[in-house]
């Protein structure tokens, strides 16, 4: 029935943002043309993002289109979750802790991981980081965080 | 002349030891990107301009525009050498080069590259020059409607010249409108999309969604096809072309300058566009053309010529207009505003220095690149062989810490880490990133303009064909829009793309 999923998906996404756009914008109040309003230009733009969306949509269902392919979940979420966890814990926890874990989680997304070389990375990283953005350049991330009984 | 008058300021300007320094780094870091496949200029500019903060105004920009076209060159030295582009721009050298090089040739070709790459920068430069101020006092002149309408003519080019659905890339573009709305509205104050979070206040950085989309998002399709690397680099024995060669590459130099300078200017291309159009050229016209894809010099020095031009000239309707017309030039952008350059026609003016110091440093920064680049292939080809799965992981620490240390805050990393999975999804839908990038800078820029076209009109839409140079603006617009939307001419974009 769908014969494009790549037209399917892309404008269901389209229609949502674009309606979601539309109906967040409604309490910002629209203005007039004169005078626009902070709703204005949201909603327009909204609304011409819902019809692309909805002409996706409908194409999605008459012209074939090329596949989306496999998509590459491991490396997806090893790779985003190792981020986030660097976000989460970088300043509890401290450079030292949360880099290296950055670097291991992510490159375990790889299907050439290797314990040995990461490890060594990793301590290698941390290392030229700490000098180069910690005390080089003073971004004021501390090396052990309070969760270990530093700074 | 003032013409002279102004390139002697640039060289005064730019042959400060301090900016010959950055010019330097700039080079170096560019080509070493280049030749690392998986991280490209965007990112790595991304990355560093949270570092500019530090740096004086125009050595950081120097430094960055280093970087930029300094990557054109690193792109070619891995397509010829390993059959991997380093850059997109150096696609289309693979096809020739590497072919040169299995034929014991790879020196000539790289040398080719250089030479190649060399005079087209020079020329870029120069058009830059010359057609920088002229173009900057024409703007000048321009009141909202007319920028309403460039930007317009911008994000329509971006869209017709991306790849892939016309239609994805559409919605991209009003995506990226709609996320650079978010965060607080200047002229009333109302706190737009930002769900209560005060970091959202002052919108999304853009670092940010550059990272995460390009960074992020090109790392893990990286992870889908880890591709095993036939590391079998072509040995290099000669560098000097022979008398036959320099015959050979001089009217594909001079094409390839030509398109490649004239495609830069156009948004949402950059040097990439230039190199498959050159090479497209080259095939038809050249006498040689049966060569093509087995060694033929023409296919190596038209490409090469033409991604050096447009990586140059891409930069004029930044530095010009202050529109900037491809994700790099949107982060150049960001790197002015950073240092507190308001870009627009009125930074020749006011800023000459800023300018012309940029201007020339481009030249001297190809002339580094030429002097430098082939003693240092050794080391390029070490290079290439580092391993993507211990690469990625490092690019993901200086993209963490950059992207952190922009306002100190992790709500930034969460951020780039929920763009980086936007990135990956849309990617996989076959909606481009760079139009969205180009949309998400001009966004909040456009509602203004258009804010204040109507005001000015009092409410009259008609306005924007009314004034002349807007009504042509949108007129080109509309043509090019058409023009794509005709049946031959997309099939003609097509098999350029495939190509």
């Amino acid at each position: 029935m769908i014969r494009s999923t790549r037209d399917f998906w892309t404008g269901a996404i389209y229609v949502l943002i674009g309606l979601s756009a539309v109906l967040i914008a409604r309490d910002y109040g629209m203005g007039s043309a004169v005078r626009m309003g902070p709703a204005y230009f949201p909603t327009i733009l909204g609304i011409i993002l819902m019809v692309v969306g909805a002409v996706a949509l409908i194409r999605s269902f008459i012209l074939p289109g090329t596949p989306i392919g496999a998509f590459a979940i491991k490396g997806l979420l090893l790779v985003i979750s190792s981020i986030f966890l660097f976000g989460f814990i970088v300043r509890e926890a401290g450079l030292l802790i949360a880099l290296p874990l950055l670097v291991i989680i992510s490159a375990l997304a790889s299907s050439q991981f290797r314990w040995v070389p990461t490890i060594a990375l990793a301590a290698g990283l941390t290392v030229f980081c700490a000098f180069v953005f910690i005390k080089g350049l003073g971004v004021p991330l501390p090396l052990i965080g309070p969760w270990l009984g530093g700074g | 002349m003032d013409l002279i008058n102004n390139i002697t300021l640039g060289f005064q300007t730019a042959l400060t030891l301090a900016n010959l320094f950055y010019c330097l780094i700039g080079v170096f870091l560019g080509t070493l990107i280049g030749v690392l496949p998986g991280l490209g200029p965007t990112a790595t500019i991304a990355m560093l301009l949270p570092l500019t903060f530090a740096l004086p105004p125009i050595s950081s920009l120097i430094m960055l525009a280093g970087i930029y076209y300094g990557s054109q060159y690193g792109g070619s030295t891995t397509s010829i050498l390993v059959n991997l582009p380093g850059e997109a721009a150096s696609v289309v050298t693979t096809l020739d080069g590497y072919q040169m090089a299995k034929q014991g040739r790879a020196g000539v070709a790289l040398a080719t590259s250089a030479i190649g790459s060399f005079f087209a920068g020079t020329v870029a430069t120069f058009l830059i020059a010359a057609f920088g101020p002229p173009l900057a006092a024409i703007a000048l002149r321009f009141g909202p409607a007319e920028y309403f309408s460039l930007m317009t003519l911008g994000l329509v080019a971006s869209i017709v010249l991306a790849q892939g659905s016309l239609l994805h890339a559409f919605g991209m573009v009003v995506l990226g409108l709609l996320l650079g709305l978010v965060g607080t509205d200047v002229t009333s104050g109302v706190q737009r999309f930002t769900f209560d979070t005060p970091e959202l206040a002052d919108g999304i950085g853009f670092v940010t969604v550059a990272m995460g989309m390009f960074g992020l998002g090109e790392i893990i399709r990286n992870l889908e096809t880890e591709a095993q690397r036939s590391v079998v680099v072509a040995k290099i024995t000669t560098l000097m072309p022979t008398r036959e060669d320099w015959k050979r590459m001089i009217a594909p130099i001079l094409r390839g300058t030509a398109v490649g300078s004239a495609l830069g200017i156009l948004p949402g291309s950059g040097s990439i566009l230039g190199a498959f159009a050159a090479y497209s050229i080259e095939k038809k016209v050249s006498r040689n053309r049966a060569q093509f894809g087995k060694g033929a010099i023409e296919g190596v020095a038209a490409p090469e010529s033409a991604n050096n031009a447009g990586a140059q000239t891409s930069f004029i309707p930044m530095l010009t207009l202050g529109i900037p017309s491809n994700p790099v030039m949107a982060l150049m952008v960001g790197a002015m505003i950073i240092q507190g350059i308001q870009p627009g026609p009125s930074v020749i003016t006011e800023q000459p220095a800023l300018f012309w110091g940029i201007v020339v440093s481009m030249w001297i920064g190809n002339l580094f690149l030429l002097i430098l680049n082939l003693p240092l292939i050794g080391l390029w080809v070490r290079m290439i062989m580092i391993p993507y799965r211990l690469l990625y992981p490092a690019i993901l620490v200086f993209c963490a810490i950059g992207v952190f240390s922009l306002r100190n805050s992790e709500f930034d990393v969460y951020l780039m880490a929920l763009f980086g999975i936007l990135g990956y999804v849309f990617s996989k839908l076959g909606c481009e990133a760079a139009p969205m990038l180009l949309a998400f800078i001009l966004g909040p820029l456009m509602e203004e303009f258009l804010r204040r076209a109507m005001l000015l009109s009092r409410g009259d839409p008609l306005v924007f064909v009314q004034r002349p140079i807007s009504a042509t603006l949108l007129g080109i617009a509309v043509l090019a829009m058409t023009a794509v939307l005709l049946p031959s001419f997309g099939k003609t974009r097509e098999v350029a793309f495939k190509e």
